[in-house]
């Protein structure tokens, strides 16, 4: 699989024969797989593909069980952790706090004291800082919005979504969707899975294609229904 | 390694039986207890016995820690359930040999007290490792385990001051050792530890079994092609 | 990057005020705190001169189960939303989140021992005939071992079945030594009997070493799957 790699890019993540394993269950099979800077990679497939486990990974929250990941360089994702930003459906909000003081709590984390810092990120979501409702009280638009908030609070290089999409109101999609695009301008690799790849259609850089556990394509564009890749035998190399 | 399986429970079986006769027919009476005492040697070497289990665990549990070799993790277990049952014959023992000679069925003397408290904490590993969900249970027993071992020297003492402010009977009391019981237990010990060895090696190659089953299944469904 | 310490403080501040809001656990503890010195007076007759000699026994068993309701939910707020998953991947340390839990932990368990120790006092008709100052060791030492092991038994039983259960299930057999030492020392000031100072110095011992003991393995714990 060859990409327009500019030179003096190097790739921002490196995973290399990963497999993880859960008892009897092989969620990942041998991924392998490089990603590059300033991209917005769409991770798609069937439920039980691996998408959700491989993210876990990326961000450090599971070990594979054999096989190397590195991610800017660094061999262990769980030292990378300044860079990383890491959303999933639930919203890793406390309910109890509005969202300025969640995010001006999970800023000290950080290392940040800077309490602007938090309201303007809260601003770029498309939410009030002043809002002083609970978490717990608010929409599942305005929830995941504030969820993306805190994964962007730290301007991490790397951003790993997990099902951004689900259950949002029309609105809040599109706001998340162009903000992601300009997260990724700005520099930052994004991922994200999702079972809703046309959503990010317009913006996305690559589409990632999983199935039982395996990278079986990457494609630039997001083919029809009548095209989706089918995969013909166990032997299956990523095709071109 | 395999060879020395059925040697073992080969030398085992007929050192049991030696240690039995010995302990029963061969040992003098005691003094004062008469024939009752001669549980002495079931009692002292099936302590002695689960305290090697459990060093073995306390050390395979540090190893796992460090390197997470599920050979280890597998031997930490083993170790526990074998160090467990000894540490329930000390414990049943104990007040079966009390009841007669002192009248009383326990004591809270400092062995007895700690070995069970001892107990307790394997007891509690044992549950531990069976209610864990996820692959990480061996990285919580062991540190368990870790924490067991740190807090048997603060059991002992706690005990220790304990029984110098209330002394009670103690079981197995001191005073001196005839030299020809001395003998019969350390004879008594080998075979525990024999027997125990041939426990503790079956139950470890089971749990490797059971490992090398998933790992195989696991790897064959790799291989499956992918389901539409 | 922010010192383990701040992060610590944060977390603390973080919990007390939303402790604060909600008022949700401390209720229903203090109510259960007064319910168990109810039926302990019930079961065990205060008028009895015998019962000066067990008080210590009493008062600690009894501020052994209200610890364990309230630590039952140490980390219930982090799992709620997966707030857990937060935490691990940021660049925090596990151990300062470790230290705010278990701070936290102990000034709540230190809240309901101030307010079950005076139910006591007038239950029982409590007068220490000991050196009554070295009851503020013995409280402080004693609350720390309950809770330092605790806490981190609480982050383990997060990964079991049963979760409520396993926690005093993990946590009973490994405190025996500082119950015994608390319970001693409690009826040693309280009679005036013995010198409780043996009691005190090993407790300072089992909260040294398994203060060390949490803080080495509670990283391992926390990012267990």
């Amino acid at each position: 699989m060859n990409y327009p790699q500019a030179p003096g890019f190097p790739a921002v993540v490196v995973v290399s024969d990963i497999v993880k394993r859960f008892g009897r269950f092989a969620a990942l099979r041998n991924v392998t797989a490089e990603f590059l800077p300033r991209r917005l990679y769409v991770v798609v497939g069937d439920n039980g593909a691996g998408k959700t486990t491989l993210l876990r990974i990326l961000a450090g929250l599971a070990r594979p069980t054999s096989g190397t990941v590195s991610l800017l360089g660094v061999s262990d994702p769980r030292a990378a952790g300044r860079e990383i930003g890491y959303m999933a459906h639930p919203s890793l909000l406390y309910d109890e706090m509005s969202g300025m003081e969640n995010l001006q709590y999970f800023a000290r984390l950080y290392g940040i004291e800077d309490d602007e810092c938090c309201a303007r990120v809260i601003r770029r979501v498309g939410l009030d800082p002043s809002l002083t409702r609970p978490v717990g009280q608010y929409s599942q638009g305005m929830r995941q919005r504030m969820s993306l908030a805190r994964a962007l609070l730290h301007d991490p290089k790397i951003l790993l979504l997990d099902e951004p999409f689900s259950n949002v109101d029309g609105r809040s999609t599109v706001e998340m969707v162009r903000l992601l695009a300009a997260v990724r301008d700005a520099g930052t690799t994004v991922f994200a899975v999702t079972h809703q790849p046309s959503l990010l259609q317009a913006s996305a850089d690559e589409f990632v294609w999983m199935e039982s556990g395996r990278i079986v394509d990457r494609t630039r564009e997001l083919p029809s229904l009548l095209d989706a890749p089918q995969c013909e035998d166990p032997g299956f190399e990523e095709g071109p | 390694m395999k060879k020395a399986f059925p040697i073992l429970a080969v030398l085992t079986l007929p050192l049991l039986g030696y240690a039995f006769y010995e302990a029963m027919f061969v040992a003098p009476a005691d003094q004062m207890q008469g024939e009752v005492y001669r549980i002495i040697y079931y009692h002292v070497p099936s302590a002695w016995t689960a305290f090697v289990f459990f060093f073995i665990n306390f050390v395979a549990s540090i190893v796992y820690l460090i390197r997470r070799n599920p050979k280890a993790d597998a031997v930490a277990v083993a170790a526990a359930e074998v160090g467990v049952v000894f540490c329930t014959v000390v414990l049943v023992t104990g007040p079966l040999w009390a009841r007669p000679v002192w009248g009383i069925w326990w004591t809270w003397d400092i062995r007895l007290t700690s070995t069970l408290v001892l107990w307790l904490i394997y007891v509690s590993y044992l549950i531990l490792r069976r209610f864990s969900q996820g692959d990480q249970m061996p990285v919580l027993a062991s540190a368990l385990a870790v924490f067991g071992t740190l807090d048997m020297p603060l059991v002992y003492f706690s005990i220790w001051f304990f029984r110098t402010q209330h002394p009670q009977p103690v079981i197995g009391g001191g005073g001196s050792i005839d030299p020809r019981m001395l003998h019969v237990w350390l004879l008594n010990w080998a075979a525990f530890l024999c027997y125990g060895m041939l426990i503790f090696w079956a139950c470890y190659h089971l749990e490797n079994l059971k490992r090398e089953l998933e790992e195989t299944q696991s790897l064959e469904s790799m291989l499956e092609a992918p389901r539409f | 990057m922010s010192s383990p310490a701040s992060i610590t403080r944060a977390t603390l501040a973080k919990d007390i005020r939303l402790e604060w809001r909600s008022k949700d656990a401390i209720n229903s503890m203090l109510f259960f705190a007064l319910l168990v010195v109810v039926i302990f007076s019930f079961s065990f007759d205060p008028i009895a001169e015998e019962s000066r000699h067990i008080a210590g026994g009493l008062i600690w068993v009894a501020f052994l189960f209200a610890a364990v309701v309230a630590l039952n939910q140490t980390w219930a707020r982090e799992l709620r939303n997966s707030v857990l998953d937060a935490y691990r991947v940021s660049p925090a340390p596990p151990n300062a989140l470790f230290l705010a839990k278990a701070l936290g932990n102990f000034i709540f368990v230190c809240v309901l021992e101030a307010l079950m120790a005076p139910l006591f006092t007038v239950f029982y008709n409590l007068r220490p005939l000991g050196p009554a100052w070295q009851l503020i060791p013995v409280a402080i030492l004693g609350t720390w071992a309950l809770v330092v092991n605790g806490t981190f038994f609480a982050a383990m039983s997060i990964h079991t079945r049963s979760r409520e259960v396993m926690l005093p299930l993990l946590l009973f057999p490994i405190t025996i030594p500082a119950l015994l030492a608390m319970v001693q020392a409690t009826n040693a000031i309280l009679t005036g009997q013995d010198p409780a100072r043996f009691w005190i110095v090993l407790l300072l011992t089992y909260d040294v070493v398994f203060t060390i003991a949490c803080l080495l393995l509670f990283e391992t714990v926390m990012y267990a799957e």
